[in-house]
């Protein structure tokens, strides 16, 4: 077997060096914590003369978000980077690159929203993003970061989708902790991205066209229905995408990834770095005898449902960990979509929802191993006595 | 709607509010905005182009100094014509679409 060579990469440097490798015509952004070491990285990149990227240092992230809509829209392949504030002063410019069906990628380092001003790691600013029609991957560690770059750009690029794509990690749990990462080589990116064929641009005199447009009750409908029928088409054109990347990188990839769920009867449903922390307690549990799993579902959007229904088919009790809060007094987002998607369903498992990590709040090995004890209990007496739950806060 | 003054519909329109060629606001007739419809009693009218004048849509046709009718591809039915004529040549009737 051929050794795989393994690099010291954190998961900004992840992030920036697959940007690198992709080499996108325009890169605007403005850094912000935890995703600074993303646009300085690739920055630096592009001072060397590595890339022949137009690297635009705009003055907010209303701004970058702009200028990778004029980039787009001019025909470029076009990518920026955020976290938090910087996500939500882009709000507006979110929704018109989606509806305007500009293909950009963008890493976002989860960062908590302010406030209190924060700048540690929670869901609240993508999750707040979740209708915006972007697609979110969610990335576990820095490998998965590296990839899924990689996979974005051809998921947003694709004829039949051309939707932008926002690559989620950790703000400094992924974003900062350096990790073994497998790189692949330059020509392979670049065979697998191929070249950007963008569908018009601004910039071809020859066929003069309209982009953002007025659009009124005769129209705007109807491209939203272009917009929604886009988004469900992804989930069949993405397992595509997923086994051309196998083949090139033999790297498998899914909508969601399930640990050890064949035989479970309680599992735990969360997003990003948590995962990893979880898989160990599974482990450590299922020493014991204890038939626990894990689910991580790493799309968000869209929402993979048919896949978390399949992979959680069998579980009795089942807890969804959300590490942002959605203010619905109803629990977090990831937890009342994942309830959703069982009702009508023939058998559904009991679900409690556990609010965690907000602002940073560490979640340790022994705060999920109680989660699944909780799960044993709620399976062996069929009742959820307390439906949300927050770990780690102080009473 | 129905017939053939049906929109196109959301499989049939380029994607993203793109409109993917120059100079299509001439094929965009902003008559199809109108509830009322002006109706000139020709014997009354003196030719007087006071609705030529007031028109906001320069809806008004007119022929070697004459007022001849209107231009129903542009006129949103907003009245003005009726409003100022001097010598109220002109009603205001509700189209049936």
């Amino acid at each position: 077997m051929e050794k795989v060579k393994l690099v010291p990469f954190s998961g900004n440097q992840s992030a920036a060096y697959a940007m690198k490798q992709i080499e996108p015509d325009v890169v605007a952004a403005y850094p912000i914590t935890p995703q600074t070491e993303i646009v300085m990285g690739f920055s630096q990149y592009v001072a060397d003369g590595k890339v022949k990227t137009e690297m635009i240092p705009v003055e907010s992230e209303h701004s970058a978000m702009s200028a990778c809509i004029g980039a787009s829209a001019g025909g470029a392949r076009t990518m920026t980077a955020t976290s938090s504030q910087g996500l939500a002063l882009m709000w507006e410019m979110l929704y018109i690159a989606a509806s305007t069906r500009l293909p950009i990628v963008m890493p976002v380092v989860n960062r908590a929203l302010s406030g209190p001003i924060n700048i540690h790691c929670d869901h609240s600013d993508t999750m707040g993003t979740r209708d915006s029609g972007w697609l979110q991957i969610y990335c576990e560690n820095a490998q998965e970061v590296y990839e899924s770059m990689i996979l974005a750009v051809r998921i947003a690029e694709h004829p039949d989708i051309q939707l932008p794509v926002m690559v989620c990690q950790d703000g400094f749990i992924t974003s900062h902790a350096v990790e073994g990462v497998q790189l692949f080589d330059d020509k392979t990116v670049k065979d697998f991205i191929g070249e950007y064929k963008p569908r018009f641009s601004l910039l071809d005199i020859e066929h003069p066209v309209t982009v953002g447009p007025l659009d009124l009750q005769d129209y705007y409908f109807e491209h939203k229905m272009q917009q929604s029928d886009a988004m469900k088409r992804t989930l069949s054109i993405i397992p595509d995408i997923f086994s051309e990347f196998e083949k090139k990188f033999g790297k498998k990839h899914n909508f969601v990834e399930g640990y050890k769920l064949e035989d479970a009867e309680v599992a735990i449903c969360a997003l990003s770095s948590t995962a990893g922390t979880a898989r160990g307690v599974v482990d450590k549990l299922r020493k014991d005898g204890h038939k626990v799993g894990l689910l991580k579902p790493r799309f968000f959007r869209p929402f993979p449902k048919d896949a978390i229904l399949k992979s959680l088919s069998k579980i009795k009790a089942l807890a969804v960990l959300d590490r942002s809060e959605s203010f619905s007094a109803g629990g977090g987002p990831l937890f009342t979509e994942v309830e959703a998607a069982f009702y009508n369903e023939k058998s559904n498992p009991l679900i409690a929802d556990y609010i965690y990590g907000l602002g940073g709040r560490d979640i340790f090995e022994a705060d999920i191993e109680n989660v699944f004890r909780q799960l044993i209990d709620i399976a062996k007496s069929g009742k959820v006595k307390e439906k949300i739950q927050f770990i780690g806060v102080r009473e | 709607m129905s017939g053939k003054n049906r929109q196109k519909g959301w499989k049939d329109i380029p994607i993203g509010g793109l409109i993917d060629k120059g100079g299509t606001a001439k094929e965009y007739k902003t008559g199809d905005w109108r509830t009322f419809c002006p109706v000139r009693d020709e014997s009354k009218c003196i030719n007087c182009m006071i609705c030529w004048a007031y028109c906001p849509d320069s809806a008004i046709k007119t022929k070697d100094g004459k007022m001849t009718g209107f231009d129903l591809d542009y006129c949103k039915g907003c009245g003005i014509c009726a409003s100022v004529c001097p010598v109220k040549c002109i009603k205001m009737e509700k189209e049936e679409k």
